[in-house]
């Protein structure tokens, strides 16, 4: 039974205005209710990121293969950082893929409510849907630019290794990230507009303290704990690993897990707690 | 909760935090001060703005830094009851609303709502300029709690009742606006909630496509819908509604038939009232000839009334002195309507008293406006008294009263079962009559 779409139970369906304060499973069911909504969102940021350009999707692989051949450039031929021994294209290109999802994503759930901000005042739906879809919305560009990853695959002859089957693990992994920070953002946005402003050096940060550009073993070893405490480290190790076949880093990656799922549940019961007062303060 | 209520609100009250004035500095240095200082008072600033923990309603008064948008606000409404909702700006109704629709929370009382329910604060929420017509009218229809089956199965519908059908594949922003107003408005008029929720969303589209929406809420109405109606247009109050409740500074001040709710809304309104009287002979309108006591509108069951039925009619009355004998007098009275048209002027025509010299004393001049002639709406009266040979004007009072004449719908009057806008200053109840020749007749002389 549910308050908006209840066409069978309707005549009891019950909407008691303020809701019940507390950490029910009601608004699990109520973004359920509402999946067809997230479909058109979702759909809707994907349609009009490209509208009215020439290259369309193509930008999803133009953008982040651009920004692999400067690494690969600077880092690779000039800097010759080094990379255990991969080459710098395949090193760069599966860690920048992931990445380029996480900053991207980042940025728009922490900016979903303050542009949503018309829409918030005249209509309910969860407001949980606004950070969530552009993080699902991502997804696509992300699907598109692992074509990239693929093709240089390809042209180094990577075999692949049953390293794999954990993929889908750091991909789930890869999408808490902006999850978690995007709700909290989203939420500080609301009162404090230093959010944005602040933004382009918080991704900057993030990236240089991830293994992106470098690689990880060049952390000094009585650090990488503390440093594998960052998510996105763990991220672009399990990226690296399975996809390139070398042995799984799980000490380095596990407490990364922890970081993202505590960052997710932090973000959605802070939230949560906000929800009602975000029309009026916005 | 009863079975047969829709809504239940109780002692629903809503506070907002409002700026106060910012400290200005006449000094540098206090300015500098001020600025290092400010990042901590902006936190605190910024912190504050969502927590009424320290607030109680009763002592919320004192405090300058809120407002009560909504006060101790309580009512219910039934199953298949259409319910409108007025008041002049600023009295709480469009927090109402928005407390209604779940958009904000209160910060006392509840409401229980039984059913589901749709909110349209406003049409086109959610339209996207670069999507077509036909995935805004998904993108919309979801966004107001449609599902993607609903929307698929009603969608020629959605699509024909707005008229846009060539341009469905096309991206919004090379509609007109009054395409996008249509579309949108269709989408929304496909709801099928058990309990609507509307702002003013009828004043959009021409005078045709508003008839069309107008019909379409009157359906709704009809189908044993509840529905929850805010509106500035009267007339459109009267239309749909059986029942209206006014709202005033953030509490409820009537609560009843539309028509006595609209009655004691326009009163308090306009402050023009429909009986006005100088007690004081020497501070009324006039010379030493003639003295303007009073002046009253009354309607069909003789009470003075400010508002009138459209087909009843009304009685003005002006009440004066003569304060010397003598003279002949000629009474008469403009009618203006809201924009300030005079819709005619009458001129006392008793044959009593017309060209005769009038001794001392108190008269009251009486004249009846007959009920279906002047449109609704509300006019004033201005009674001017002149005296003849030679005429001079002795009392000129613009705007002395006012009434409203209000449609209650009811079939009687000239609109008969319409339920459209009708233009006009005057409203007449004219004879018909239509004559029917048969085609073949016509046919047969044009060739």
């Amino acid at each position: 039974m549910n308050n908006r779409f209840g066409t069978t139970l309707s005549e009891n369906s019950l909407t008691v205005i303020p809701p019940k304060s507390g950490w029910t499973m009601t608004g699990f069911q109520e973004l359920k209710d509402y999946r067809d909504l997230f479909y058109f969102l979702v759909w809707r940021d994907i349609k009009t990121l490209y509208a009215q350009t020439i290259l369309g999707f193509m930008w999803a692989i133009l953008q982040p293969l651009v920004q692999i051949v400067i690494f690969t450039i600077i880092f690779g031929n000039v800097a010759k950082v080094s990379t255990d021994g991969i080459p710098y294209l395949l090193f760069s290109s599966v860690a920048l893929i992931p990445w380029t999802y996480i900053s991207l994503a980042t940025v728009q759930s922490s900016q979903s409510l303050i542009q949503g901000s018309s829409m918030l005042g005249k209509i309910y739906f969860p407001r949980l849907i606004f950070p969530i879809t552009p993080v699902l919305a991502k997804l696509v560009d992300f699907g598109i630019s692992m074509f990239i990853i693929v093709c240089i695959m390809l042209y180094y002859r990577v075999s692949l290794t049953s390293n794999l089957f954990f993929f889908p693990l750091f991909l789930v992994m890869m999408v808490s990230i902006p999850l978690g920070i995007g709700t909290w953002l989203a939420t500080l946005a609301i009162r404090f507009r230093d959010v944005r402003q602040a933004m382009p050096l918080f991704i900057q940060m993030l990236m240089f303290s991830a293994p992106i550009v470098y690689s990880a073993s060049s952390i000094p070893e009585q650090y990488r704990f503390l440093y594998s405490l960052n998510p996105i480290v763990g991220v672009i190790e399990g990226f690296r690993a399975c996809l390139l076949g070398f042995p799984i880093p799980w000490l380095h990656i596990w407490p990364g897990m922890v970081t993202a799922a505590m960052l997710v549940i932090s973000g959605t019961v802070y939230f949560k707690r906000m929800e009602r007062i975000i029309v009026d303060v916005i | 909760m009863n079975n047969d209520l829709a809504i239940k609100v109780e002692n629903i009250s809503k506070c907002y935090r409002i700026g106060l004035k910012e400290n200005m500095h006449d000094s540098l240095g206090a300015s500098v001060l001020h600025f290092l200082k400010n990042p901590l008072q902006n936190y605190r600033k910024y912190r504050s703005l969502y927590q009424f923990d320290d607030l109680r309603p009763e002592q919320g008064e004192n405090r300058s830094d809120v407002i009560w948008a909504l006060e101790d606000v309580s009512f219910e409404v039934k199953k298949g009851e259409v319910v409108g909702i007025i008041g002049i700006n600023g009295a709480g109704k469009s927090t109402l609303l928005k407390i209604l629709s779940k958009i904000t929370i209160p910060t006392g009382g509840s409401v229980t709502i039984r059913g589901r329910i749709s909110s349209l604060l406003e049409v086109g929420t959610g339209f996207h300029p670069e999507l077509t017509g036909r995935e805004n009218v998904y993108l919309n229809g979801t966004i107001l709690g449609m599902r993607k089956k609903e929307i698929e199965r009603k969608f020629d519908e959605i699509v024909d009742f707005s008229g846009v059908e060539k341009f469905i594949d096309t991206p919004v922003k090379r509609y007109s606006s009054g395409m996008k107003v249509r579309l949108a408005f269709a989408v929304a008029a496909h709801l099928e909630p058990e309990i609507l929720v509307i702002d003013e969303v009828l004043a959009v589209g021409d005078a045709q496509f508003q008839k069309k929406c107008l019909n379409k809420m009157k359906d709704v109405g009809q189908q044993g819908r509840t529905v929850l109606f805010v509106s500035h247009i009267l007339p459109a109050v009267t239309r749909l509604c059986s029942r209206s409740i006014l709202l005033n500074g953030g509490k409820v001040q009537v609560d009843g038939p539309t028509h006595e709710v609209i009655c004691v809304y326009l009163n308090s309104e306009t402050g023009a009232q429909a009986e006005r009287r100088w007690g004081d002979l020497k501070e009324a309108p006039g010379d030493e000839a003639v003295r303007l006591c009073g002046i009253r509108v009354r309607a069909n069951n003789g009470y003075v009334s400010e508002t009138v039925d459209i087909s009843e009619p009304l009685q003005i009355e002006i009440e004066y002195e003569v304060l010397q004998p003598g003279h002949e007098f000629r009474i008469y009275f403009h009618v203006f309507n809201e924009e300030g048209i005079e819709a005619f002027m009458s001129i006392d025509n008793d044959s009593a008293w017309v060209k005769r010299p009038r001794p001392l004393g108190r008269y009251v001049s009486k004249s009846v406006i007959p009920g279906n002639m002047l449109s609704e709406g509300r006019y004033f009266i201005g009674p001017t008294i002149r005296t003849e040979n030679p005429s001079i004007k002795r009392v000129g009072v613009n705007d002395a009263v006012a009434f409203h004449v209000i449609d209650s719908m009811d079939g009687n009057g000239a609109r008969g079962d319409s339920t459209g806008n009708i233009s006009g200053v005057v409203r007449p109840l004219l004879k018909w009559e239509t004559q029917f020749n048969p085609k073949e007749a016509q046919v047969e002389k044009i060739w």
